[in-house]
């Protein structure tokens, strides 16, 4: 809402400095994100002001006080050079008048006597041949031999818009040689409206506040019109078939006014406010919804009149019929849908009801007779109207936040009075008004008891009464200091006590609160083991070398599809929930109906798609990656509104093992080891000793696959990325090594007491032997065995190295281990530990056919 | 004879120094050290000596052994200490070499500031509340004030899910409700950090996913005074000791009376800026004093409980930290970003 000051202070005397009246509105709720200075110089910015800088699209400059001043043409002769150019002699108050060269259109010769604004040399205007607004110094020059010694300048040139047609031509009671800045320079508040602010999407609104946070009376009286024509009664009929989306209906009505431009004030104010004056009848409705906050709308009556074959008309109020249309006043065809408000005749549908006129009924120069409508509309039904056909209009603007239905005869008054004084006409006697639903009065209670249980601060009761009445509230007190409180009319927003308080609380100031520390009882506190949980895994992760990093919880509905790119019906890799990865057909998953791209219409199911387009990303900068993600996946459940939302952790490595540096490396690419040692050591972090990691096949992976087991539940999957699926993502041909684990089976499995072994004062016996396998027996098989002949004295089983080759033979491999042997209690003898060996490779020659190499 | 044997040590002192390195070190003891070496020699001499002879020549003999002996040793020190300070020149480097890469990860930047923003706020006992990013149509708009066709609505421009009723959370305000009616009657202290989506085009200045921590107390006397006192902790602690704030009346359909706060900006310290649009103040959060319809909706008699609210963006305040002036920088996880945090 744009608040040109010189109109608010018609209502209310303004006591402070700009910014500072800025401050006060922006801290009571009204934020002031903008001030315009039109024609003035803005004040040099303060240390620790809070004035916001202008956003006008219009440049603005200040307009130098003793170059810039009101003129009068005294004369107007032909350039004797140039068939489009003029000389006006302009007088100026200061001095012999001057002789201006112009080429302005409403400059002609045989004009005299306009008031217009005159530049002098040296001032500094904008340039009105730039699109950009630069800004020039105004020189004295010869035009075509005729010298010029000033300039009479157009809207644009002096900032106040983009017109550049003409001359602004001033009104006749302009003082010559009065500064233009004293006689036209204003500041605009540019002020932000919440919904609960829809009052002060008016002028008067905005008054009343500042009225109320600065101590000073509102002016304002109730309008009057002087009506001298025949009654309404008889010339318009009214009915609502639809009160519960119209309580109220009123109207009135001119004759013989003319159609024309407003006079110059009407047409300022109105673009200081950001709307374009168009004419007369059109300008006033618009002006009187800026000042009152009521929307209203002309219509040509002599059409309505027409429409209804010579009888009276009648306004009829009804939701539009099925399929009904109509073509509105920007000349846009509406396809109309049964639960939109329209306003009817009897032929049809003249106007969609709050939010844009029909083209067929509109005023036009030719208008001679206007309906005046001045009308209430359901606000929720009214944004909805506005939001199908995308008509933001100002006038839905406002009823779509609520208008009260007291307003409509104020505003019809007053718009009918400027209409008689600016277009002629005269007014018919009475209104036609149908006003079904009357608006019901508010009474809400407060105590100072509640204000402080509230607020922390106690305000007295005079106080409070003092504050509300500043805003229009009529307040009684009874004996038991309870304050009885009548809400204006005006005041929608308020209907409870908390209502009240923060009226209190925003006239007081929110900075006189005092701030306190909490006294109120502890709650009994609790842990959130989930969230500790995703935080200790981030930082061992991150230890391991990962990066962190977070995806869009979106992905395409074709993510899943991919990863499944190596079957040769992808479709039929789709999984239930559940599993890991848990792929979803896009019809399972939980979509968006209205995705802002199909990049990002489907929520996860899994979290390795989005890893793969990291990935994907990175590898365009960097060779080597590796992060991690700890997200929610989107399970959606049997006969539940809501999808379950378990927290996963995802893994993904690719590139070289070391990272380059000039210490050399060997070039290794990581592959599924690698990934298996972040998921062991993870796991070692956690504590977690009943993992297991089995064989397995997946369609998204090639062969080096597993799935991790914790507690014999399946609670992930980690191995190297099918090429297939790689190219589906976009990835370059690199291994690429991807896990997918469900966190809360391993926060289930971590969550064991950890007991600490006391550390044996006995010596250790540590051995290497080496042992001949064939291929099929996995480490797995071979560590269990030997676990399970050393028992309790065989400490540590360390793998360290595979052998295939000569002189193993074919289908063979050698398993090299490092054993050691401890007791707590004793030390152990080169017998004991000679029969714990043999214990061994018995064992693993028995089981796994294991031989001993020599 | 006792000439002959002072010649003698000479002699071996002179090949001695002239040894340079072991094996020239080792030749030189064999020949005086060894079985038929110099030492021997002299040695055996004594047995063919006058008995009378014998005693000065044994001590002159000895005294040599012993000269030797000590020379030898020296000698070997000598030549080790050579041996290491050549090592050592070797060893010499250009210090501005790098080092050997370490692999270390780094956490994402949301993450350590919802780090930081936990720890402050478990210092003032508030504790964390996890509630789901789907969300029902009822608790994120309507149980929160907000029935259906509510203009304050548009304050959120909203995912819908296929599922009628069934949304994107637009902000961590619905976790308000589950938390109130999990706990009622308890008082409440919690923080409900999350994940928000909104419906917007994303631009360097929006984003369609975000992070929010909500706060909510419910108390038998919380006041608003306790809301100011809780939010100038915060700010103090998160941004420093100096800074100012300023409340402002707002409006927000679940908190009556509402607020917005202003920080003094932290990058032009309220003198004004291109960051906060030369206005000196940085919009750092939304709160209130919980509506009664709200309070009621969670299980609480708004006659006898009161509570408060606030709301925060995670990445904003990120962005005013370390000066990041686009925010599709955090979910797009480019590693030319995400490297520059330590």
């Amino acid at each position: 809402m744009k608040v040109p000051l010189s109109w608010l202070k018609e209502y209310v005397e303004i006591t402070l400095p700009v910014p500072a009246l800025a401050e006060r509105l922006t801290l009571a709720g009204l934020e002031v994100s903008g001030i315009e200075y039109v024609g003035l110089e803005p004040p040099a910015p303060l240390r620790g002001s809070s004035s916001p800088p202008t956003k006008a699209k219009t440049p603005r400059i200040p307009w130098d006080r003793e170059r810039i001043v009101v003129g009068q043409i005294l004369e107007v002769r032909p350039h004797p050079n140039a068939d489009r150019l003029t000389l006006a002699m302009v007088e100026f108050g200061r001095g012999e008048p001057l002789t201006v060269v112009t080429g302005a259109a409403n400059v002609r010769p045989g004009d005299r006597g306009q008031k217009v604004p005159f530049a002098m040399v040296g001032a500094r205007l904008i340039d009105g041949y730039s699109d950009e607004g630069r800004l020039v110094t105004l020189k004295a020059g010869k035009i075509r031999g005729i010298l010029s010694e000033g300039m009479v300048c157009s809207e644009k040139e002096l900032g106040l818009s983009d017109d550049h047609e003409g001359i602004l031509i001033l009104p006749d009671e302009a003082p010559v040689g009065m500064p233009l800045a004293d006689y036209l320079g204003d500041v605009v508040l540019e002020v932000e409206i919440t919904p609960n602010m829809a009052r002060c999407l008016a002028l008067i609104g905005v008054a009343r506040e500042v009225a109320a946070l600065t101590g000073q009376p509102l002016r304002l009286e109730e309008p009057t019109m002087r009506a001298e024509g025949a009654p309404i009664a008889g010339q318009v009929g009214i009915e609502i078939a639809d009160p519960d989306l119209c309580h109220r209906y009123s109207a009135t009505l001119l004759r013989g006014v003319t159609v024309g431009p407003s006079p110059f004030w009407m047409r300022h104010r109105l673009r200081l406010a950001g709307m374009r004056p168009i004419n007369n009848v059109v300008d006033i409705t618009n002006y009187v919804m800026l000042e009152w906050g009521q929307p209203l709308h002309a219509f040509d009556y002599d059409k309505l009149v027409e429409r209804a074959k010579g009888r009276t008309p009648t306004i009829i109020v009804r939701r539009a019929r099925p399929g009904e249309g109509m073509v509105t006043l920007d000349g846009v065809r509406r396809e109309l849908t049964t639960d939109m408000l329209l306003i009817t005749d009897t032929a049809g549908p003249i106007a969609i009801a709050g939010v844009m006129g029909g083209a067929e009924t509109e005023v036009t120069e030719n208008t001679r007779n206007v309906l005046l409508e001045s009308a209430n509309f359901h606000n929720i039904n009214n944004r909805r109207t506005a939001q199908a056909l995308k008509i933001p209009s100002e006038a839905s603007q406002r009823f779509g936040r609520g208008v009260p239905a007291g307003l409509t005869i104020p505003a019809a008054t007053r718009a009918s009075e400027l209409m008689r004084t600016l277009a002629g006409g005269v007014i018919a006697q009475g209104y036609a008004d149908a006003y079904p639903v009357p608006q019901a009065t508010r009474v809400v209670e407060i105590t100072p008891a509640e204000v402080q249980r509230i607020l922390g601060m106690e305000v007295g009761a005079e106080r409070i009464m003092q504050i509300l009445e500043s805003l229009g509230f009529r307040v009684e007190r009874t004996a038991a200091d309870v304050l009885r409180c009548t809400v204006p009319w005006q005041r929608l927003d308020v209907s409870i006590p908390a209502d009240l308080i923060e009226e209190v609380a925003r006239v007081i100031g929110y900075d006189q609160i005092p701030t306190t520390l909490m006294d109120d009882a502890l709650p009994p506190q609790r842990r959130h083991p989930e969230l500790e949980m995703e935080e200790r895994v981030r930082d061992i992760l991150i230890g391991c070398g990962l990066q962190d990093v977070i995806s869009y919880s979106m992905v395409s509905q074709d993510a899943n599809r991919r990863l499944l790119a190596a079957l040769d019906e992808p479709e039929a890799g789709y999984t239930g929930v559940g599993v890991i990865p848990c792929l979803l057909p896009p019809e399972k998953s939980v979509r968006l109906a209205n995705p802002l791209s199909p990049e990002h219409d489907t929520m996860r199911s899994s979290l390795l798609p989005s890893a793969l387009l990291t990935l994907r990303d990175n590898l365009r900068y960097t060779d080597r990656w590796a992060h991690f993600e700890i997200a929610r996946v989107y399970w959606p459940r049997e006969g539940e509104l809501l999808p379950d939302e378990p927290r996963h952790l995802c893994l993904a490595m690719t590139g070289p093992r070391a990272p380059r540096s000039w210490h050399g490396g060997s070039g290794e690419m990581m592959d599924f080891y690698d990934l298996k040692g972040v998921v062991e050591t993870l796991l070692d972090r956690l504590h977690i000793t009943g993992a297991r990691f089995t064989a397995t096949a997946h369609p998204a992976f090639g062969p080096r696959v597993a799935r991790l087991e914790v507690d014999g539940t399946d609670v992930g999957i980690l191995g190297e990325v099918h090429p297939k699926a790689r190219e589906a993502f976009g990835l370059p041909a690199q291994r690429v090594c991807l896990a997918e684990i469900a966190l809360g089976p391993l926060m289930a499995a971590s969550n064991r007491p950890l007991q600490i072994k006391p550390i044996s004062p006995f010596p250790a016996v540590r051995e290497d032997l080496a042992f001949v396998v064939g291929e099929e027996v996995t480490a797995e098989q071979m560590l269990a065995a030997m676990r399970a002949a050393g028992g309790e004295l065989l400490r540590a089983v360390e793998l360290f190295d595979v052998y295939r080759g000569a002189p193993i033979p074919a289908g063979h491999k050698s398993l090299a281990y490092r054993l050691t042997y401890q007791a707590d209690d004793r030390t152990l003898s080169a017998e004991a530990v000679a029969r714990l060996r043999q214990r061994i490779i018995r064992r693993v020659q028995q089981e796994l056919g294991a031989e001993l190499r020599g | 004879m006792m000439e002959e044997l002072d010649r003698l040590a000479e002699e071996a002192r002179a090949a001695l120094s002239a040894a340079q390195d072991a094996a020239a070190l080792e030749a030189w003891r064999i020949r005086y050290f060894g079985r038929k070496g110099v030492l021997s020699e002299v040695m055996a001499r004594l047995a063919q000596l006058p008995k009378e002879e014998r005693p000065a020549y044994g001590k002159a003999a000895n005294e040599f052994r012993q000269a030797l002996e000590a020379a030898y040793a020296a000698r070997q020190e000598a030549l080790r200490q050579e041996e290491m300070a050549r090592a050592l020149a070797e060893e010499k480097v250009d210090v501005t070499l790098p080092g050997r890469p370490v692999n270390l990860g780094r956490m994402h930047p949301s993450h350590r500031t919802l780090r930081e923003i936990y720890s402050i706020f478990a210092a003032m006992g508030f504790q964390i509340f996890d509630a789901p990013d789907v969300e029902t149509d009822e608790n994120n708009f309507q149980l929160l004030n907000m029935p259906p066709g509510h203009p304050a609505r548009d304050m959120w421009d909203t995912f819908y899910t296929t599922t009628p009723g069934v949304l994107l959370r637009t902000h961590t305000s619905p976790g308000q409700i589950r938390v109130m009616r999990q706990y009622c009657p308890e008082p409440i202290r919690v923080i409900l950090p999350g994940m928000c989506y909104r419906y917007e085009q994303v631009t360097a200045r929006s984003e369609m996913m975000f992070h929010q921590v909500e706060g909510l107390a419910v108390g038998r006397h919380i006041t608003m005074a306790d809301l100011k006192g809780v939010i100038v902790s915060f700010v103090r602690m998160m941004y420093g000791a100096g800074r100012k704030l300023r409340f402002r009346c707002s409006h927000f359909p679940f908190t009556e009376p509402s607020a917005e706060v202003d920080m003094d900006c932290i990058i032009c310290n309220g003198q004004g800026c291109r960051v906060c649009k030369y206005t000196g103040w940085l919009e750092i959060m939304g709160c209130g004093m919980v509506h009664p319809v709200v309070l009621r909706n969670g299980g609480y008699d708004p006659a006898l409980f009161s509570g408060f609210a606030f709301g925060m963006g995670v990445e904003r305040p990120a962005m005013l930290k370390y000066g990041i002036d686009d925010i599709r920088y955090f979910f797009s996880n480019d590693v030319r970003f995400l490297e520059q945090f330590g």
